[in-house]
């Protein structure tokens, strides 16, 4: 597989009259052609900031401190107002979370639609419209050459997340970025959006990068999984390993925090307090405040990369060699026996005796380029 | 209902809720649904947008003045009671809301001391200023917050820390009975889990009861004893929160069900949803709620009953 | 690769307060703090502020110390030309055009040396500085009065159509528009079958009018504001509408309420200049800017400064009211400012 979107040790700071907040902290990651990937976190986690600086539409208060991101090679950052005009929605397009605010109310859809078309290609104004009309019915709008002429009000909110979508994808855009697409809509229609999501990414093939912070949407849609907390990437992985084998205790909190039905405890698990303000980061792991497994170390240096796996990697301290050996939640318990009876050539080994060899947290740290 | 053991705090009678009747732009919000919520327990109200879900808490708390109907609470009906007089003041006191938007339903300008106490100073239940102010931080030590922010602004806060302040607020005039309507869908995952518990922390200590109104279907099983699925102002089926997710009987209950995102990977590869015609609703006939098995009703026509008794069965 | 420093000691289980990830470190600062805050970094809207401190302070100060009687008349001292002490600064040494000739007007005139007069005196001798510090008292005071009926019947009917909605809302929506579709200068006129020309018809005609457009914009944010989640809780907890209406709306109003404030007091100064311009307004000897600029004008090609200087008072005085209103508008709503 080839990385068609690289992020290399981004921070972004934003001025604000409280003082800069240190939005991203050093983010890397990568995105595959033709992969899902999820990236999950709390509001404030950072991971709108990060997609929205990909596009290009970083707000003016805030500053690329460090870093880079390579689409196809080329450095986003470094591109013009213009190039970036030309890049977005054509190569890179992006949904966004309120269907209500993303179309146009004064316009019909069709025009909307065919527009893009129309911006980023000479074409004529009757085949954008047939286009249009093709796209629309992609997505799952019935009848669409009918009701070009029809404007947003006129259809139903599941309809106009149908309509954002088939702006995005009439290019065939290389990556379709999402952001949070489906939080406003109802679970039924989020159910359909989604698996609209999964036909078209075939159908286009276009690799897909999904915001969103509902862990059951992204066991649904996504191939990897990259889980952000307080400005960094804790911990990522394919989607079986976050859900089935997650290392970092804050993974571990936001899938206990969940009710699956069998769920029949008297209490949820929740994490307590709320996220640390970036302002001024905490020294050591940011989560350490509110991490029941936290421990001296974590107070005092921040964690670097330890490898899990080739695919899979995570931030905490519990994966060093030397660290205690901890107890598991039961629920996260529960959910590494199901992984070793998906894997069952591990079967046998004790989970601990996968963490990581020192040489090879000293390869992952060095690979992830992690600061001290 | 069925149960003659559990006393009934509010009993909806046929209510029905429209919007300005009579005229071309009519809602009919609301269609004669009728429900008991008993002492003590929580019932879950859950609907898609636009199912009157909202609707049905506000119509009940008389931010709306019903079009129809009855809403007994302790026997005294509500409906028809005059905003102002002393009972409805009563009333007042004894409900209590928690809204949806931790970030609209606090007044930006007032300190969050004030916010808490504002029901203290309508009812009067604070001897003079210390014990008022003894009564706050009570309340802020309550939902988990440090008394010492009682002088703060609510826009210091984050959202799960605003969500706490409202329930504090709702807390202050001792309520019995509390209407949440979708305390935690604005809030994110690990917060929402922090709210849920608190409700059900608090529940026990004041024996309150709760109408928990959400579209979160996992959250609303976690947290209610008995479900009212509505749908289009009209209530589809109302039983306990397990047998309306082991035993779903309506198409629509079972097509809500079936669209829920669970946090596991394997589940969802084996996910079909089930997608609900609702076209079979608008054959004409006229639908009630019928009870299929004890406790369990179900909006149903009369020739549908046989069918849905015959699917209780299967799941035996 | 980085270095971490591992002991024996690292990987013992930490000790974490469990206050520590509720407490709240950044100061307290209530939204009108901040908004003042945002305010006084904007400059222009500061130097605004200070000129209509000053130019306010000024005029009030001239009912005890004012350099000469506004309204005292020197028949021989007429259209004497600035002249500051003796200080020879041109444009304010008295040398002016005296009998078709550029003289000393002052020594022609047979005005005592020790006497002068800043921005000169008009074609009755009266000093005009002296009559620009009462006229832009009175504008100000024209302007507090309109102020007065917009606080006050502006947001009254604007609360009190907002929030009923329906039928009242309809009724008095209407009257707006019939009271707004009636020109200001044909109320002004009627005004005048009734009451003298003077500072009454004013204000009543603006007291007539004026408070439209606040109560359109209260009544607007009022709509908004009585579906939000904080003033349906404050009524499922038993508040009357009154409370509701001073606690829960005035306060959320108040950022509107200044910003059209700080608007209406510029339309209000500058309608009454209008009024005494043409000739309606303030009656003689009563100075106002307008009636300065009036008189100033006859003797404009001749004698420029007896309409120069009250032409910049009024300038300077709107266009610091408008900056600040501006400036206000900014701070309070920060969102407008992009």
């Amino acid at each position: 597989m080839s990385k068609i979107l690289e992020v290399n040790n981004l921070e972004i700071d934003f001025n604000t009259y409280a003082g800069t907040v240190h939005a991203i902290r050093n983010v890397s990651f990568h995105l595959d052609k033709g992969e899902t990937l999820a990236i999950v976190g709390e509001s404030g986690s950072g991971k709108s900031v990060t997609l929205r600086t990909i596009m290009g539409l970083l707000a003016k208060n805030g500053e690329v401190k460090n870093g880079e991101i390579l689409f196809n090679g080329q450095d986003i950052l470094k591109k013009s107002e213009k190039e970036l005009n030309a890049m977005r929605g054509n190569d890179i397009s992006m949904i966004f979370q309120d269907p209500m605010t993303s179309l146009d109310p004064t316009m019909p859809i069709g025009k909307q639609v065919a527009e893009v078309l129309r911006i980023h290609g000479s074409i004529s104004k009757k085949s954008a419209l047939d286009e249009a009309a093709r796209v629309l019915e992609l997505v799952g709008i019935k009848d669409a050459k009918a009701r070009l002429k029809d404007y947003p009000h006129q259809f139903s909110g599941g309809q106009r997340q149908r309509i954002v979508i088939a702006i995005a994808i009439i290019n065939n855009p290389q990556i379709l970025i999402a952001d949070e697409p489906t939080t406003a809509l109802d679970v039924t229609i989020q159910a359909q959006i989604l698996n609209l999501l999964k036909e078209l990414q075939t159908k286009i093939d276009t690799s897909i990068i999904f915001i969103t912070h509902d862990l059951g949407v992204v066991a649904g849609i996504a191939d990897r999984v990259a889980v952000m907390y307080a400005g960094k990437i804790i911990e990522y992985g394919t989607v079986d390993e976050i859900f089935y084998n997650a290392q970092h205790p804050y993974t571990w909190g936001l899938l206990e925090s969940m009710p699956t039905l069998e769920t029949n405890s008297d209490r949820l698990h929740a994490i307590p307090g709320t996220p640390p303000s970036l302002i001024n980061p905490p020294v050591g792991d940011a989560f350490a405040a509110r991490n029941a497994y936290a421990m001296k170390i974590d107070t005092e240096q921040e964690p670097p990369f330890f490898k899990v796996s080739d695919t899979h990697y995570a931030a905490t301290w519990l994966l060093h060699p030397e660290a205690p050996a901890v107890e598991f939640p039961p629920e996260i318990a529960r959910r590494r026996e199901v992984w070793k009876k998906m894997n069952p050539q591990l079967a046998g080994k004790d989970p601990e005796a996968q963490a990581p060899a020192p040489e090879a947290k000293a390869a992952a740290s060095s690979t992830e380029k992690e600061a001290d | 209902m069925a149960d003659e053991k559990k006393e009934v705090l509010v009993s909806v009678k046929h209510l029905e809720q429209f919007f300005n009747p009579g005229k071309k732009d009519e809602v009919r919000a609301i269609q004669d649904i009728s429900f008991d919520i008993y002492k003590g327990e929580t019932l879950g109200l859950v609907g898609e947008s636009g199912s009157g879900k909202t609707t049905t808490g506000r119509a009940i708390i008389r931010l709306y003045k019903p079009t129809n109907g009855e809403i007994l609470f302790n026997g005294t009906d509500i409906a028809k009671l005059r905003n102002g007089s002393k009972d409805m003041q009563e009333f007042r006191r004894e409900t209590q809301m928690i809204f949806q938007d931790p970030y609209a339903s606090l007044n930006p300008r007032m300190k969050v001391k004030d916010i808490i106490a504002e029901g203290i100073d309508i009812h009067h239940l604070a001897k003079d200023n210390a014990d008022r102010d003894a009564q706050v931080a009570n309340l802020l030590e309550l939902v988990g917050l440090n008394p010492d922010h009682a002088t703060r602004y609510p826009h210091e806060f984050s959202g799960g820390q605003r969500q706490r302040i409202g329930i504090a607020r709702a807390l202050a005039v001792q309520p019995q009975f509390i209407i949440a309507d979708e305390p935690i869908s604005a809030l994110d995952v690990s917060i929402q889990a922090q709210v849920v518990n608190l409700l059900k922390e608090i529940q026990e200590q004041r024996n309150l009861t709760y109408l928990f109104i959400a579209h979160d279907l996992s959250m609303v099983k976690y947290i209610s004893d008995r479900i009212a699925v509505m749908h289009y102002g009209r209530l589809v089926e109302l039983s306990t929160a397990d047998e309306v997710y082991n035993h779903p009987l309506h198409p629509y209950t079972q097509s809500l069900l079936s669209a829920i995102p669970i946090p596991d990977p394997e589940v969802e590869r084996r996910r079909r949803p089930v997608e609900y015609d609702a076209s079979i609703e608008e054959d004409g006939q006229k639908r009630t709620m019928v009870e299929i098995t004890p406790g369990h009703f179900v909006f149903a026509a009369e020739s549908e009953i046989e069918g849905y008794k015959a699917k209780a069965a299967s799941y035996k | 690769m980085a270095d971490y420093k591992i002991n024996a000691d690292s990987f013992t289980k930490a000790h974490i307060e469990k206050e520590a990830s509720e407490h709240i470190s950044t100061p307290s600062l209530t939204f009108t703090q901040d908004a003042f805050r945002r305010l006084k970094r904007n400059k222009v809207a500061m130097v605004a502020l200070w000129i209509l401190i000053i130019m306010i302070l000024l005029s009030v100060l001239s009912i005890w110390i004012s350099p000469h009687n506004p309204d005292t008349q020197h028949l021989k001292w007429n259209n004497l030309p600035p002249k500051i002490a003796n200080f020879n600064i041109p444009g304010f040494n008295g040398h002016g055009l005296y009998q078709g000739a550029e003289t000393d007007v002052y020594k022609a005139s047979g005005v005592p040396n020790n006497i002068w007069f800043a921005l000169g005196t008009d074609s009755l001798g009266r000093d005009i500085l002296s009559r620009i510090l009462v006229g832009t008292r009175v504008s100000l005071f024209v302007a507090f009065m309109a102020t007065l009926f917009d606080l006050t019947i502006g947001i009254l009917y604007g609360i009190v159509s907002g929030w009923n909605g329906g039928i009242v809302d309809n009724i008095l929506q209407r009257i707006i528009e019939i009271i707004s579709s009636i020109p200001n200068l044909v109320v002004v006129i009627l005004m005048l079958l009734v009451f003298k020309p003077g500072l009454t018809s004013i204000i009543v005609a603006i007291a007539f009018t004026g408070w439209v457009t606040m109560a359109r914009l209260i009544r607007a944010q009022t709509l908004q504001l009585r579906d939000q989640e904080f003033v349906l809780a404050a009524k499922t907890l038993g508040e009357s509408p009154w409370k509701i209406a001073l606690h829960h709306l005035i306060p959320n109003l108040s950022s509107t309420i200044i910003i059209q404030t700080m608007f209406t007091i510029p339309t209000a100064i500058f309608f009454e200049a209008f009024l005494s311009y043409i000739g309606i307004g303030i009656p003689a000897p009563t100075a106002s800017l307008g009636t300065l600029l009036s008189d100033g004008q006859k003797n404009f090609r001749f004698l420029p400064y007896q309409m120069v200087y009250p032409a910049i008072v009024i300038s300077v005085l709107m266009l610091a009211f408008n900056l600040l209103a501006d400036g206000l508008r900014d701070a309070f709503d920060p969102r407008s400012a992009r």
